[in-house]
């Protein structure tokens, strides 16, 4: 919880990792290129004084996760997105075993998302099946640019990744996280390219699709479909930290969000350790649009609100404290349209 | 900007100067891109960097690959080579480049098709965002009015570098450059219906948002990674003056 001004924030980090980018469990030199590049965005996005060095940037461990989300960042509940890249990695990137030891060990916390990937076909829907049980999973993080043999990446609506989709639903999987990332060899196409999103958005209106980094750098792609797809929705990883750096684009950015969108739909995160949440979560409540943007409308503590939790513990079902509810009465543009 | 002293050296850094990164929309030599340039009795050799080992390699092989051909036909130039560093494909790139491979040819197996279309769909938002910035300089600083839009020329634009770079992305998407020919028009060139233009330009304004932010976000990066060194170092050993 964060407090300023007299108002109170329920904060809820959507997009964590606990990773190990150590030499050590580097499969390759790729595994180091992918961790440097973390760390420059991690060097050039923070606050100097945040900044962390590099060692501690490679492995940082769950106790100071802990540290970093609930004692000084200010969460309140947190969901692990872990991203696999085991032709990277020896133990893979993200630490699945820790991340779900940890999210045991804190009950009401964390929330700990898998990952499947299409391309493991039927014996990937059966690990599917036992994760789901194992796991409690409520959602999965999804990342179409990952290597695998000769294939240099997927689409969400090739006809494996519906059969996970509909197994999803059975499931009782509803959050569907999705990074559209660089991919890691050359691809013909776009391989930012949202477009699959439209599709099985409009197919599968039960399940809820995250884009990761709001389509970042395809702002504007993602903001069409998610215009005509009530399912979608905006995570601001990566795009948050903008606002220390690039304080007038990230103004833009979030205008055009909320234009777009609207602002139950756009869910606050960190992207954790790429960034810390003390820092954004602060800035994030001091911010304002300037005013020699007049185009677009200044935004409310409500909508702060929204999208610092209230959006994603929506989302997970999470228990928010009374007193950190909106007031009754308030109603969703949304739920006041359903109405 | 890099500082030149012959007229080779101008005549490089100005074929340089027209490749772009296609979704920046920017010169190479502007984003910093350009590490080094040696001139010597044989030739040119230069060396690209990028904001960091993962950049698209398609992004990548098209820049390397244009600026190659940019340097060709600058007269006199003697061997062109194009070295991109320190990225994870470097290696295959620098080859394919060598060899005069292709981007088919470099990636192989890799690749199904040559990059021609991926590079319209982002010349066609960089038209998108030129079409935004010249029309909303007008509105800003003339009398116009969004209804006035649906029958505006290029001829009624004010010139300047707004209409310059639109008048160029045009052209790189194949449409006219007439003074009378419509501002407001899809990319295919059919114009855009007038109740439709309020809708158009505020999505061609999303389009120029995003291009510019990415723009931010890899020259910083670059400025990271490369720890501030400057890039466009030249050195000439065929000085003559």
């Amino acid at each position: 919880m964060y407090e300023k001004n007299g108002e109170k924030y329920f904060i809820v980090d959507a997009h964590i990792a606990l990773w190990d980018g150590r030499a050590s469990n580097q499969k390759n030199i790729h595994g180091k290129q992918f961790i440097d590049c973390f760390y420059d965005y991690h060097k050039n996005l923070s606050p100097e004084e945040v900044v962390w060095d590099y060692d501690t940037y490679t492995y940082y461990g769950g106790q100071r996760l802990l540290k970093d989300l609930f004692e000084d960042g200010y969460v309140d509940h947190a969901i692990f997105q872990p991203a696999i890249l085991s032709d990277f990695y020896v133990n893979g990137f993200g630490q699945t075993e820790d991340a779900l030891a940890l999210t045991r060990a804190n009950p009401g916390k964390l929330t700990y998302n898998h990952a499947w990937d299409p391309r493991h076909a039927e014996a990937g829907l059966e690990q599917l099946r036992k994760d789901a049980a194992r796991m409690n999973l409520q959602g999965v993080k999804l990342y179409t640019a990952e290597w695998y043999g000769d294939s240099r990446g997927w689409k969400l609506d090739d006809p494996w990744s519906r059969r996970y989709l509909e197994e999803c639903l059975e499931l009782g999987i509803k959050n569907i996280h999705v990074h559209k990332g660089p991919t890691i060899r050359p691809l013909d196409r776009d391989s930012f390219d949202v477009a699959d999103i439209d599709k099985v958005a409009t197919d599968y209106t039960e399940l809820n699709f995250i884009v990761e980094h709001v389509g970042l750098p395809r702002l504007e792609d993602f903001c069409w479909i998610a215009t005509q797809e009530p399912n979608v929705y905006g995570g601001l990883a990566v795009a948050m930290p903008f606002i220390h750096t690039r304080p007038g684009y990230f103004a833009q950015i979030i205008g055009e969000l909320l234009y777009w969108i609207g602002e139950d739909r756009i869910l606050f995160s960190s992207d954790y350790a790429l960034w810390t949440p003390k820092w954004l979560v602060e800035a994030f409540v001091d911010f304002q649009i300037p005013a020699e943007l007049t185009e677009y409308a200044p935004i409310t503590v409500e909508q702060k609100k929204k999208i610092l939790g209230l959006n994603a513990a929506a989302l997970y079902g999470l228990d928010v404290p009374e007193e950190l509810r909106l007031p009754a009465g308030t109603v969703s543009r949304e739920e006041a349209v359903a109405s | 900007m890099i500082a030149v002293a012959t007229s080779l050296q101008s005549a490089v850094v100005a074929a340089l100067a027209t490749v772009v990164d296609p979704e920046l929309d920017q010169p190479i030599t502007d984003l910093g891109f350009v590490r080094s340039i040696r001139i010597d009795p044989t030739g040119v050799t230069v060396h690209l960097r990028l904001p960091t080992s993962f950049c698209a390699p398609n992004f990548a092989y098209l820049m390397a690959s244009d600026a190659v051909d940019a340097l060709r036909r600058v007269p006199e130039v003697g061997k062109v080579t194009v070295l991109l560093d320190d990225h994870h494909d470097s290696d295959k790139i620098n080859a394919g480049l060598a060899a005069d491979a292709g981007y088919v040819g470099t990636f192989g197996s890799e690749a199904e098709q040559d990059l021609d279309e991926l590079r319209r769909i982002f010349q066609r938002k960089a038209h998108t965002a030129a079409m935004e910035r010249s029309v909303m300089a007008l509105l800003r600083s003339t009398g116009t009015t969004v209804e006035q839009l649906p029958g505006l020329t290029l001829g009624q634009l004010p010139g300047g570098s707004h209409k310059e770079a639109l008048l160029r992305r045009r052209t790189a998407i194949g449409l006219g450059i007439r003074p009378d020919d419509l501002v407001l028009v899809g990319d295919d060139g059919v114009p855009v219906p007038a109740e439709a233009i309020p809708m158009r330009l505020r999505f061609a304004k999303a389009v120029r948002i995003s291009v510019e932010g990415n723009a931010h976000f890899c020259r910083g990066l670059l400025a990271t990674r490369y720890d501030n060194e400057p890039g466009g170092l030249i050195t000439d050993t065929r000085r003559t003056t």
